[in-house]
């Protein structure tokens, strides 16, 4: 398993490259300038200068070339010297100097360093978007097993009708939904994040239990609506074995049977559609987050692309490319720890 | 939320204060929500209105326009005019001086030098100024005191109030830009963000594209403002949300630009934590009429170009008849409500510049169609007019946005009913205003035969707006597409008017100039078609008191006026 | 055992299946209502023919009345004749493009998880895929087919073609990674040992053992499948790729209503109602049409 590992990765090497190539030349090809949100007012010579000066007259491969030695050697030696200087985990490492000063990977819009604003984003975006998947995935499993175990009861019954209502309505109108609700009607819950608060104490622990409230449920409702789904149908699958027949005859409580045996058989799907979503819960919930201002990782996206911020749009997508890879590998591990029958040699 | 108990520990120790807008910061705390959030808070980096409006907080301009238009000094003593001796007779020159004592917010002097240096900065080869228009012309910018700035241009100027004055001018310190010259603007990071400035607030954390901390300046001018200790632009989202949060739930004290649905409006102001403010400046929500044919048959970069005339738009009586068609009241009524007005020019104000013909706002069904009877054109088996090959057919493109898809709806439905068959088409904005040469949906493109979008001129003065439908100014492959003439309007007498409008210096006879200019290709010869003077629409919590709606200038010109009314 | 019914002669397999499918429910129940959506949005404009795009300015936001049953929008546009218009978009797009995608996906992941050498390679196409950006991804698609396509199968078709395929090309990844995984456990089960030691050839294998036990998760992806299509061909007509701004479709109509959900909230309702419920029941026709499959559950 371990040099399975060692080479999927060695291997995932060379696989990034090409998915950044891919992706750098799908950005040229899309149509769009990154003049598009400056008034028309603004003459055609002046918008054309300001295309030079974000070095929109290099040629292709040299601009690209240019993008990977900035992601790939001058933003970690950036990583790097702030970890050992300021961080707390590697603080007490000699303090390292390996940014000299090159030009960082520099967001169109805001000409400032792309990773300095992903890393003022993650926070929010973790919190909602995290703690929506978290809370979609814990609600999942359960309603997932129990529906399956009582097929066609009226908790089953209801828990589809739940699950798909919650799938097929978009967030676009859930979101809404609830701020006309609860932030207009009743007032209970703010219906703008905000991003400043600092949780100090346990009155902004409060307040910031109370603007995450409304985003997290309509990403939980909608996470757990997809997983509950396949957890359901693949425990169905496998409650019919033969091997479950078995397990109970040799006299195994119902409990160590479902709990055990099934459900253990049933997660490789469900295994598969979870690590799916974590490279998206770090993209961010582009709507979710624009319904409720959370402005995090999605809206960054969101942004860059209708600004046509192309070295943001390409260090993003690119970092979610990263964590897919990961992600893959991972499920893939899992499957061989699930089943220790699945082999990759 | 944070902000309400920064309000009352800010109301509640500052209780005893005689009267509430007489010492600064009495006030505690101002939320403001910009549903497009600011990228950056250097203006010359960036065209975007969002960042423009955002940094007028911070950092001024020697003049400002007013919510009439008029010019206002700030920085300066007084407008510099050829009547007061600060403009020079032959028009070349224009002085300024600058108040006595004037303080950055870091505390130390703004001078001459610094005016002289922001004119450098923008009009550095390498910088890719986005304000580089407004210093057009501009031969040297020299101090000729530490209080006295005197622009000297190329070519007599009629409008010298290009450099320094409104929103996209103002002054940057010179201290903290001056290593930030030409390619290096980029780098200075911490300067874009946090701009020092001598306006009513100074930023304490600037997060790009979401939020803006923002405290009293201590250096500002006037030792009574701002009233508001502190102030948050928050940013992100969508104007109808921007609206609820100020009109409905009252967590905003002032929303940016509500473009919405009249009746959607309405309804959020029965929550009655606020109203909707609209104002009026020179936006037009126009359709441009192509004189080129779009034809998709055509061989690619041949398309809305000089080689083919358009086959049936380059005929006035059919461009008439479609503007004829159009009942411009109800489409306001439907689309804008209070923050539009039918109009049948592409000049809508100031009041001088405004031709005032009307004819076009009563729809004519009748005359349309006896118009393009008598040019020929007849109705075949499905209501479709033609004559020999030539088909009315024709495809409406416009940018994605729910009010102009309504508009669409409409004004296709009254073409169809003279006889037109119409195809529409909605393109996303970030395609259809970006000038990607590789795009086939862009506006300059204009592959299409008719489009539907809003423009607008800097300022008061129209000069450059109308100069931009000259000949040479004709979108075509061999400019890269680039080009402001959309219509692709080409007459000869109009450039020649143009040309004596840029020699014109009186203001009178420049109005008149302007008059004809507008009528030649609106309302005579209808190859572009106004519909509605747009508004702009600012949702003002009712607690919030100062607050004047500028159209001609940054909205938040005059932030330092703002108190709490309790 | 998985073909277990097959090897009984007496019966047909597809009675046995039909059998079971009409013992359930939920199936039936889901079937009905499937078709009954179907039949009114396609066969409904011929009782109702009011025309989904005219204008009545002087009717505008009525409510439900005789004249106009679900009531008018802010054009005075019939919404009963623009719900109709909208479901016959909404369902043939959803529904083609959820095939292929799950088509597509089905087969990726099949083979992947089956024959090792595909593995790798097919693996990585799907990371390709799963890693680029939406939004600039479809702007390029149309940039590239639209024209080409319109000038081939007409305006219309062509977008249908252009849109189903974008929805298609965008969405199979997820099918493709579940099928991949069940696929790679599955293949260590005894009966595949036992059915490759007779001499099963890897075609049949796949179309006979393979397929039958990963129907499940293909058919959930495919329910949720058709609500995802039906949401994203709606975003698609934001980028200028969809239908013609004044076309109506279930997810647009949704879209415009939601500024309006204070005041006119029967607007949101249809539209919301309308995607749940066939989505509702085509979960409902996939659950029966599983259980009717499985020959494990048919025996019962």
């Amino acid at each position: 398993m371990l040099t399975f590992i060692i080479r999927r990765l060695f291997l995932a090497i060379p696989t990034l490259l090409v998915i950044s190539l891919i992706i750098f030349l799908l950005l040229e090809l899309a149509p769009g300038d990154p003049m598009a949100q400056v008034p028309l007012t603004v003459p055609p010579e002046v918008k054309e200068k300001m295309r030079l000066a974000l070095g929109l007259g290099e040629p292709l491969h040299i601009r690209y070339i240019k993008w990977v030695w900035q992601f790939f050697v001058v933003e970690p030696s950036v990583l790097i010297d702030w970890l050992t200087r300021e961080s707390a985990l590697f603080g007490w490492l000699p303090d390292t100097t390996l940014y000299d000063g090159q030009l960082r990977v520099l967001s169109w819009q805001t000409r400032s360093p792309v990773m300095d604003i992903v890393v003022q984003r993650l926070p929010q975006t973790m919190w909602v978007v995290g703690m929506g998947y978290l809370f979609g995935v814990m609600i999942a499993l359960p309603i997932g097993i129990y529906s399956a175990y009582r097929q066609y009861s009226i908790f089953d019954q209801v828990g589809t009708f739940i699950s798909m209502v919650g799938f097929s309505v978009p967030t676009f109108f859930t979101g809404v939904l609830l701020i006309v609700i609860f932030s207009v009607e009743l007032g209970w819950f703010p219906s703008i994040y905000d991003t400043t608060l600092v949780v100090n104490s346990w009155d902004s622990f409060m307040m910031q239990v109370r603007q995450m409230v409304m985003p997290v449920t309509v990403l939980a409702l909608f996470n757990a609506a997809q997983i509950s789904r396949f957890m359901r149908s693949s425990m169905l699958d496998n409650l019919t074995q033969d091997y479950v027949r078995t397990a109970r005859a040799k006299g195994l409580s119902e409990r160590a049977v479902v709990l055990g045996h099934v459900l253990r058989n049933s997660m490789i799907p469900v295994v598969t559609v979870i690590a799916l979503g974590v490279p998206q819960v770090f993209g961010g919930a582009i709507i979710t987050e624009q319904v409720f201002k959370v402005n995090g990782l999605g809206q960054l996206l969101i942004g860059a692309i209708e600004a046509n911020d192309l070295p943001m749009v390409q260090t993003l997508t690119f970092i979610f490319a990263l964590l897919i890879v990961v992600f893959n590998l991972i499920a893939d591990v899992l499957y061989g720890i699930i089943d220790p029958r699945i082999r990759y040699d | 939320m944070k902000f309400k108990a920064l309000m009352l520990g800010a109301v509640a120790s500052f209780a005893f204060a005689p009267a509430a807008f007489a010492q600064r910061g009495a006030d505690g705390h101002v939320n403001v929500i910009y549903w497009q959030a600011p990228s950056i808070l250097n203006p010359y980096l960036s065209g975007g209105t969002k960042d423009l409006e955002a940094s007028s907080l911070i950092i001024e301009p020697l003049g400002r326009y007013d919510q009439t238009g008029a010019l206002v000094p700030y920085l300066a003593t007084e407008i510099p005019t050829v009547a007061n001796g600060g403009v020079s007779a032959d028009l070349k020159t224009i002085t300024w001086k600058l108040k006595p004592g004037l303080l950055w917010a870091d505390g130390t002097p703004l001078t001459s030098a610094d005016v002289v240096f922001t004119a450098e900065y923008c009009m550095h080869p390498e910088g890719g100024c986005a304000q580089a228009a407004k210093f057009e012309g501009v031969d040297k910018v020299e101090a000729i005191d530490p209080t006295t700035v005197k622009v000297t241009f190329k070519e007599a100027k009629p409008n010298p109030y290009g450099p320094f004055m409104g929103a996209q001018a103002p002054i940057i310190q010179k201290a903290q830009f001056a290593e930030c010259l030409g390619a290096k603007a980029p780098e200075c990071t911490t300067a874009n963000f946090g701009p020092i400035g001598t306006g009513p607030f100074k930023v304490t954390e600037f997060r790009p594209n979401d939020v803006i901390s923002l405290e009293a300046n201590p250096n500002f001018r006037d030792p009574a403002k701002p009233a508001f200790a502190t102030m948050t632009l928050k940013g992100g989202g969508d104007a109808a949300a921007a609206g609820r949060s100020v009109l409905e739930t009252g967590e905003f004290d002032l929303a940016w630009n509500l473009q919405l649905a009249p009746d959607v409006l309405a309804n959020m102001a029965k929550g009655g934590k606020g109203e909707a403010r609209s104002g009026f400046g020179s936006l037009v929500e126009r359709i441009m009429v192509n004189q080129y044919s779009a034809d998709p048959s055509l061989p690619e970069g041949e398309r809305s170009t000089a080689k083919h005339p358009h086959p049936f738009l380059s005929d006035v009586n059919v461009r008439k008849a479609l503007s004829l068609a159009i009942d411009r009241p109800l489409l306001v009524e439907v689309g804008y409500g209070q923050a539009g007005r039918p109009t049948c020019d592409l000049v809508p104000a100031p009041a001088i510049y405004v031709s005032g013909r009307t004819e076009c706002q009563t729809q004519d069904l009748a005359a349309a169609n006896k118009l393009l009877d008598d040019a020929g054109y007849v109705r075949g088996a499905d209501g479709v007019r033609a004559k020999g090959d030539v088909r009315l057919k024709i495809l409406f493109q416009t940018s994605t946005n729910a009010v102009r898809q309504d508009f669409q709806a409409l004004i296709k439905q009254w073409w169809e009913e003279i006889g037109f068959e119409v195809e529409l088409r909605n393109v996303s904005a970030s395609v259809f205003f970006g000038g990607d040469p590789g795009s086939p949906d862009t506006f300059q493109k204009f592959y299409a035969d008719v489009q539907m979008y809003a423009n607008n001129f800097d300022g008061t003065d129209p000069e450059a707006y109308m100069a931009a439908q000259t000949c040479d100014k004709i979108p075509r492959p061999e400019s890269q597409w680039q080009g402001e003439n959309i219509a692709r309007i080409c007459i000869p007498e109009y450039d020649a008017l143009v040309a004596e409008l840029g020699k014109t210096g009186d203001i009178n006879a420049r109005a008149e100039i302007v008059k004809k200019l507008n009528n030649m290709i609106t309302n005579d010869s209808h190859m572009i078609i106004p519909l509605v003077d747009r508004g702009r629409v600012t949702g003002v919590a009712k607690t919030l008191g100062g607050f004047t709606l500028n159209t001609w200038d940054s909205e938040l010109w005059n932030a330092a006026d703002w108190y709490r009314i309790k | 055992m998985t073909d277990a019914a097959a090897s009984s002669p007496p019966r047909s397999q597809w009675h046995d299946i039909w059998v079971q499918f009409k013992s359930h429910r939920g199936a039936l129940v889901g079937a009905v209502v499937f078709l009954a959506i179907v039949i009114t949005v396609f066969l409904g404009p011929l009782v109702w023919t009011a025309d989904p795009t005219f204008v009545n300015i002087r009717a505008r936001n009525k409510p439900p009345s005789f004249e106009y049953p679900f009531g008018t929008d802010q054009l005075g546009r019939d919404m009963l004749a623009r719900m109709m218009a909208g479901g016959r978009v909404s369902i043939s797009v959803g529904l083609t493009a959820m095939s292929l995608a799950i088509t597509l996906g089905s087969t990726v992941g099949l083979l992947a998880g089956y024959f090792r050498s595909l593995d790798w390679p097919l693996m990585r196409l799907t990371e390709i895929f799963q890693s680029l950006p939406l939004l600039p991804l479809l702007l390029v698609m149309v940039t590239l087919f639209r024209e080409p396509l319109a000038a081939s199968f007409g305006p219309e078709r062509g977008t249908f073609i252009l849109i189903v395929g974008a929805i298609g090309v965008t969405s199979w990844m997820a099918t493709a990674r579940i099928v991949r995984g069940s696929v790679l456990a599955l293949k260590e089960r005894e009966f595949v040992l036992a059915a490759r030691s007779i001499g099963t050839d890897d075609f049949k294998m796949i179309l006979r053992h393979i397929l039958p036990n990963v129907v499940s998760p293909i058919m959930v992806s495919a329910t949720l499948g058709i609500a995802a299509a039906i949401i994203t061909e709606s975003a698609l007509s934001f980028l200028g790729l969809g239908f013609p701004p004044d076309f109506p479709t279930w997810g647009r109509l949704l879209y415009d209503a939601v500024d309006y959900m204070q005041q006119y909230p029967a607007r949101v309702i249809w539209p919301g109602v309308a995607i749940s419920l066939t989505v509702l029941s085509v979960n409902y026709l996939g659950d029966g049409l599983r259980d009717a499959l499985d020959p494990r559950i048919r025996g019962r």
